[in-house]
């Protein structure tokens, strides 16, 4: 699924690596917590395996990919089939849940019959079909996020990245939107989640990958959010 | 793909962005308004020419008793001058080149020259005698002036040949220069009106950053997110190629045709058909320039 060999990020400017001599492999349906103080190289990771960056040294394949050939062009598809979520929601203040929906449909060219059905299907799954024609300043954070993990699967991706989608939550509306993650991973969607939620972590207990000044310091199963 | 999709977001990019739309607009219409009249000037001198040229004769002016002493030391020209010259113009030498030619006495110079200069102060004061006999000489060839010019030139009893078109490319060189100075204009501002719209289509971008992040991190092809902002600019730049030559039509029919045509009736001008001929070549320009420089901003705003 994701294959991530010997990576390493220099950003110009930068006294060390953001990423040191990175290698992971994640294979279809796993559940993997990346964590990680600020500035280990979560998010470079993360922008790498979406092709929003290339690395400096080193080869990333997703999906079959290779992400350091890929044409420009064909960016575009590949990340058709991964789905994405962040910490800030990233929803159009001016569309209303299902139009925030639609949209990631219709820009990919989705014809008008498959968008009136999927989409709610999808705000159904989050749990969100009375919410379907609220725009997202009348919805709480939960459901702002239920917003964006509704368009981040409702093209059926095989992968989620999920950039700490808990970081501007409260422990029990997170605690729904882990619920939502699991169901998803069980769906067989391969998940990648960047978290400083320690309580999360410690509950849910997955693959935990560590990151420190870019490097890998631990790679467990079933492991917990750590000591740091 | 989906055209609604693509024309509603180019619609809210136009509403969001209203006052630069209407500057690439207006700037647009002024400069290919330009572009347009300066057409219209060429196809001027062009109908022009051809009226003209083909009026236009040599003119073999005879002494007068006022001609200046240098060329004409003996003052008016005797009959034989005449004689000569007509002999000369029937002559095998120079009658192949010519198509017909005639002569004007005093009178019928004077008569002319009142017709011509009807309502001018000057015509008050004419004498027939101060006016030159001329041999009116219409050649088959315009362009050969010059055997005419040099087999008379010097010749005494004459104090000049003149090729009319000499004066007629006087005014045609005028009406060139203006022209191209309208080209020239036109030229810097379609250069600001490309800048512009280039300045435009990213602001247009910048406001609708939110969108285009969504729509790269979905996966929509860079085709689909730029389509919408090139559109745009196009629809700017076609709108403003309009008005240029609803502006175009429009100074041919009230002015030219209305005015000009009214006020010089021997003059051929340019018509309806002339201005309706070059809409399509405004709106080409108007259009190719604002979509290849929305094309080339929108581009190097969102790469990959």
């Amino acid at each position: 699924m994701i294959s991530i060999s010997q990576v390493t990020k220099s950003y110009r400017g930068a006294p060390r690596p953001a990423l040191d001599n990175v290698s992971i492999e994640i294979d279809k349906g796993e559940f993997v917590f990346l964590v990680g103080a600020s500035g280990s190289g979560k998010s470079s990771l993360m922008r790498m395996v979406l092709r929003e960056d290339l690395p400096t040294a080193g080869s990333i394949h997703v999906l079959g990919e290779n992400l350091v050939g890929i044409p420009n062009r064909r960016v575009p598809h590949f990340r058709r089939n991964l789905g994405v979520v962040f910490q800030d929601f990233r929803l159009l203040p001016n569309k209303t849940a299902a139009q925030n929906v639609a949209f990631s449909l219709e820009v990919i060219g989705k014809s008008r019959g498959f968008i009136t059905e999927a989409v709610p299907e999808v705000l159904r799954l989050v749990g969100l079909e009375e919410k379907a024609n609220s725009l997202p300043s009348e919805l709480s954070g939960g459901e702002q996020q239920r917003v964006a993990l509704a368009r981040a699967i409702v093209n059926k991706p095989a992968i989620l990245l999920a950039d700490e989608p808990t970081g501007n939550l409260d422990p029990n509306t997170s605690e729904g939107i882990m619920d939502l993650l699991n169901r998803i991973n069980l769906a067989g969607t391969t998940i990648l989640m960047a978290t400083h939620d320690r309580g999360i972590v410690d509950k849910y207990r997955k693959r935990v990958i560590e990151l420190s000044q870019g490097k890998i310091v631990r790679d467990e199963q079933g492991s917990g959010y750590g000591n740091r | 793909m989906r055209a609604s999709f693509v024309f509603t977001e180019m619609g809210i990019a136009i509403r969001r962005n209203l006052s630069m739309v209407i500057s690439v607009i207006l700037v647009t219409f002024i400069s290919l308004t330009f572009v347009g009249t300066a057409g219209l000037l060429q196809q001027q001198i062009g109908s022009m020419k051809t009226y003209w040229y083909d009026k236009a004769q040599v003119a073999v002016y005879l002494c007068t008793a006022t001609s200046p002493k240098d060329v004409c030391p003996q003052g008016e020209s005797s009959k034989d001058v005449q004689k000569t010259v007509t002999s000369r113009l029937n002559s095998p030498t120079l009658k192949p080149y010519i198509d017909t030619f005639y002569f004007e006495n005093h009178d019928q110079a004077y008569k002319t020259f009142q017709k011509e200069f009807k309502n001018n102060a000057v015509a008050k004061y004419v004498t027939p005698a101060q006016l030159n006999e001329t041999f009116w000489v219409k050649l088959k060839d315009p362009n050969q002036a010059p055997i005419i010019i040099e087999s008379f030139s010097g010749l005494s009893g004459i104090e000049q040949v003149k090729d009319q078109r000499s004066y007629l490319d006087q005014i045609f060189s005028m009406l060139n220069i203006a022209s191209l100075a309208a080209i020239s204009i036109a030229t810097l501002m379609l250069f600001s009106a490309a800048l512009l719209i280039s300045t435009t289509i990213r602001l247009s971008a910048v406001m609708r950053r939110r969108e285009i992040g969504i729509m790269r991190l979905v996966g929509a092809s860079n085709f689909y997110i730029q389509l919408p902002f090139i559109l745009e600019g196009v629809v700017a730049g076609v709108i403003g190629s309009l008005l240029a030559g609803g502006a175009i039509v429009a100074v041919v029919n009230y002015f030219v045709q209305g005015y000009l045509v009214q006020q010089l009736p021997f003059t051929s001008f340019v018509g309806l058909a002339d201005a309706f001929a070059l809409l399509p070549g405004l709106i080409a320009i108007g259009g190719l320039i604002a979509g290849i420089a929305a094309a080339s901003s929108i581009r190097r705003y969102l790469r990959v």
